[in-house]
């Protein structure tokens, strides 16, 4: 199938946890559920790797969404990490909105290794969401653009 | 000498619009006076001593993009960015701004000439203002300026009703005939009056009686080993507020912005001796410590650069760094204390 | 004020000569009354030289990170509010506790220059306080001021005369600046503009910075050793105020890393030299802590840990937070 010149793809980041949203993500594949191509994963050891800057980071450099993806709270392979993650993303959240910008361009979601179907429709969800509300302006680095 | 009546100033603005872009002192929406592009919307702010910060960013912006590399397959291609030649008329510049541009541009014009400056400093035609309400933070005059008779190719002073006009340079004059019509002839008395009462205030500011020349000692070496040093630098924060501020500074780094894998930009922007990354290099920062990094600010405009170009500091006295330092450290007192200092 | 100056130049001169001390950090006069300036004495003889009055708004606590490096013991004046900074260092493990003697001072507000100024007073010569009095003297003839119209904007958020750290306090506590209203008032009202609103003033509000990092120098929360901003290896790492995307990266990224280790004390809005409204930034987090996770001071004391290091099981999710707040 022939893509669309005109349509608006999206590129999506999304943060994975090694330990449960990244094998959501394997297990997604495993059983056979699709999710765009638009979105790009990156893996990381903890949901609390996650500094806010790679947040800001990856919408600066031109993504038009980002979800950060965790084992569900109680559930973290290093017992605690995603609490805290919980309290920053709370607050990153909170801030993005309160500066006007992107806060409905962020989603933080939990997604166990179990939850295959779960990540693919998570993610079918968020491209539709992010597609609806079109290219990113307000936070890319417009430096490159003067 | 010729005059316009304040009612009448925006149609000289108008006027001068045209023929250039005008950069005028305007009041921003945060309520700080900064040189802006004037249009009939923008309020100009005439009777504000001294713009928030200094009119060097004109000719020396703070960031500005030098070159482009981009490559195509195994082609690679260099590109200058110059800077745009449109032509600017500088309004309302102060008697210590514009000494200033002289003493950037025996930095800049110097062999190897910097051609973004040059080109910049070239389309500019420069309208002084003599100040009449100087502020207490105010020391130009200990570095011989004359804040009622500030220079330019075109002199301006503001009286209560008037704006009056002296072109002094053929750049002046030329521009002059463009807009004369607008303007009626005047007595110079009025002027005069004005700078007499200006100077009168000048007198009487905390500031009057502080001199630099033939205070500092100008040995290096003696002056860099003073004592003074480790005790004065002791409250700096190392922020770069006086530096940005500063109208005669003029250091800056040179950085790459990878716009994409195959397209680079190479900009520059302004640095401060007071940063811990300054002329930083493969074994670090050579100035290591708070002390010498700020030693060197100010050996650099009291003793390197007056000892390298015929005895003028690096320094005007607009006082902005009196008035903007966090902890109020500033040139004056680093230089009060040098001046009192017994080792040096 | 006065007898205040002449306390501490005593109790500066008594702890160094008892070899309680080796420096005292305090404030020395300028060239005009109102720019006294953070300096260190290191003899008896220097201490002479210690002035206090209604112009002495920094606070030192910062300056006891290098004395800590040093190891040299150091007598600090504090002001009440100071003392938040102090206990906020010592919980960063910034500083440590047997390398400074704190000298509670009292305090009863302090004074905004630039207040003075915008209020129409050019080329002042002299400043008088008092009572509630502020006299201005300028060529032009003589103003005066009520002190509440002139106070600094951090003093007008007073947060009371209690010292929260202190080895021994000097004089009587003064009376503090009552604060009326909701310190959250300005922050409420952006949270009422629509989001476009929102995104319109903080555009203009951030445009206006010029990356002097005067806000994080003088913060007592921002104490890393190289601040990443600094650092040449990350790509963030920069002096430039290239365009507003990355000046509300960097104030985004400063508020949020001293997030629930703020302690409001205002000293950023204060520095700022092109006036950027930073302490909103704060403001909304401390705000939003307090909402979703409980009341917290940071610096109230140099023990508690900050909410951003602690969580409960039943902590909101983020939308839910957010949507909580309305």
């Amino acid at each position: 199938m022939l893509k669309d010149a005109a349509k608006f793809e999206p590129k999506i980041v999304a943060f994975c946890c090694n330990w449960c949203s990244y094998a959501g993500a394997d297990g997604a594949g495993t059983a056979r559920k699709n999710y765009p191509a638009n979105v790009k994963i990156i893996k990381v050891p903890c949901s609390c790797r996650v500094n806010p800057m790679f947040i800001l980071r990856a919408f600066q450099r031109g993504a038009d969404g980002v979800i950060l993806c965790g084992c569900h709270p109680g559930d973290c392979h290093y017992s605690t990490g995603n609490y805290y993650t919980r309290r920053r993303m709370a607050l990153l959240m909170s801030m993005l909105n309160f500066m006007g910008v992107a806060e409905d361009r962020f989603r933080v979601e939990w997604v166990s290794a179990a939850e295959g179907a779960k990540f693919a429709e998570v993610m079918n969800d968020f491209v539709v969401q992010i597609t609806a509300l079109g290219e990113n302006v307000k936070l890319r680095d417009l430096r490159c653009k003067k | 000498m010729l005059k316009i009546t304040l009612d009448n100033l925006p149609k000289l603005l108008a006027a001068l619009s045209e023929l250039g872009e005008l950069q005028v002192p305007c009041e921003n929406k945060s309520g700080k006076v900064d040189f802006e592009k004037w249009n009939a919307e923008k309020r100009p702010r005439f009777d504000i001593t001294l713009t928030s910060k200094s009119a060097k960013d004109l000719f020396f912006p703070q960031v500005e993009d030098l070159l482009a590399f981009k490559t195509k397959g195994k082609n690679l291609s260099i590109e200058q960015i110059m800077p745009s030649d449109k032509k600017v008329i500088l309004m309302g510049v102060r008697a210590c701004d514009i000494k200033s541009f002289e003493l950037l541009d025996k930095v800049f014009l110097k062999d190897p000439v910097d051609t973004y400056y040059k080109a910049r400093r070239e389309n500019t035609l420069i309208i002084g203002m003599a100040c009449s309400e100087p502020e207490e933070t105010c020391f130009c005059g200990s570095f011989g300026i004359d804040a009622t008779a500030p220079g330019g190719d075109v002199t301006t002073w503001i009286t209560k009703d008037a704006l009056y006009w002296q072109a002094n340079t053929e750049a002046g004059k030329t521009l002059t005939e463009k807009v004369a019509d607008l303007m009626e002839e005047a007595e110079a008395s009025k002027v005069e009056e004005q700078a007499a009462v200006t100077k009168a205030v000048l007198e009487k500011m905390p500031l009057a009686n502080f001199k630099v020349a033939g205070k500092i000692p100008q040995d290096e070496l003696k002056t860099f080993n003073s004592k003074i040093w480790e005790e004065i630098s002791a409250g700096c924060l190392s922020c770069c507020t006086c530096t940005y501020v500063c109208p005669t500074c003029h250091c800056y780094d040179i950085r790459d912005y990878a716009v994409s894998d195959n397209h680079t930009e190479r900009y520059r922007c302004w640095d401060s001796c007071l940063a811990s990354d300054f002329t930083k290099m493969a074994h670090g920062n050579p100035r290591k410590t708070k002390v010498e990094r700020f030693r060197q600010r100010y050996m650099h405009k009291l003793v390197y650069f007056p000892n390298n170009n015929e005895g003028d500091f690096a320094c005007v006295g607009c006082g902005r760094c009196l008035q903007k330092c966090p902890v109020n450290l500033n040139i004056v007192k680093v230089a009060k204390a040098l001046e009192v200092s017994e080792d040096v | 004020m006065q007898k205040i100056a002449e306390l501490m130049r005593a109790k500066a001169v008594e702890l160094l000569q008892s070899s309680k001390a080796e420096r005292v950090l305090a404030w020395r006069a300028g060239e005009f009354f109102y720019d006294n300036a953070p300096a260190a004495f290191n003899d008896v003889d220097a201490c002479q030289e210690i002035v206090y009055n209604e112009f002495c708004p920094a606070n030192l606590a910062k300056y006891l990170i290098e004395a800590t490096k040093q190891q040299k013991k150091t007598v600090v004046f504090l002001k009440p509010c100071d003392t938040y900074g102090v206990n906020q260092l010592l919980k960063d493990h910034r500083i440590k506790r047997e390398y400074f003697y704190a000298v509670g001072t009292p305090c009863s507000g302090m004074l905004d220059v630039k207040k003075i100024k915008e209020l129409g007073a050019k080329a002042i010569t002299q400043i008088t306080c008092e009572d509630n009095k502020v006299i201005v003297e300028t060529p032009y003839g003589t103003k005066e001021f009520a002190k509440e119209e002139v106070l600094l904007d951090k003093c007008m958020m007073c947060k009371g005369n209690e010292y929260k750290i202190a080895d021994e306090e000097l004089g009587e506590k003064l009376e503090p600046i009552q604060f009326v209203g909701d310190r959250f008032a300005a922050v409420k009202a952006i949270e009422a503009m629509s989001a476009e609103e929102r995104f319109a003033f903080w555009q203009e509000e951030l445009s206006k910075c010029i990356r002097c990092n005067a806000c994080r120098d003088i913060c007592p929360a921002c104490s890393c050793e190289q601040c990443i901003f600094d650092n040449q290896e990350a790509p963030v790492g920069g002096k430039a105020a290239a365009d507003d995307v990355e000046e509300q990266l960097f104030h985004l990224i400063r508020a949020y890393h001293v997030a629930g280790r703020c302690v409001g004390c205002g000293e950023c809005a204060r520095v700022c030299p092109q006036g950027v409204k930073l302490g909103l930034l704060n403001l909304k987090f401390i705000k939003d802590i307090n909402q979703f996770y409980g009341a917290y001071q940071a610096g109230e004391d140099a023990t508690t840990p900050s909410p951003l290091v602690s969580y409960k099981e039943n902590d909101p999710e983020a939308e839910e937070a957010v949507q909580r707040r309305g």
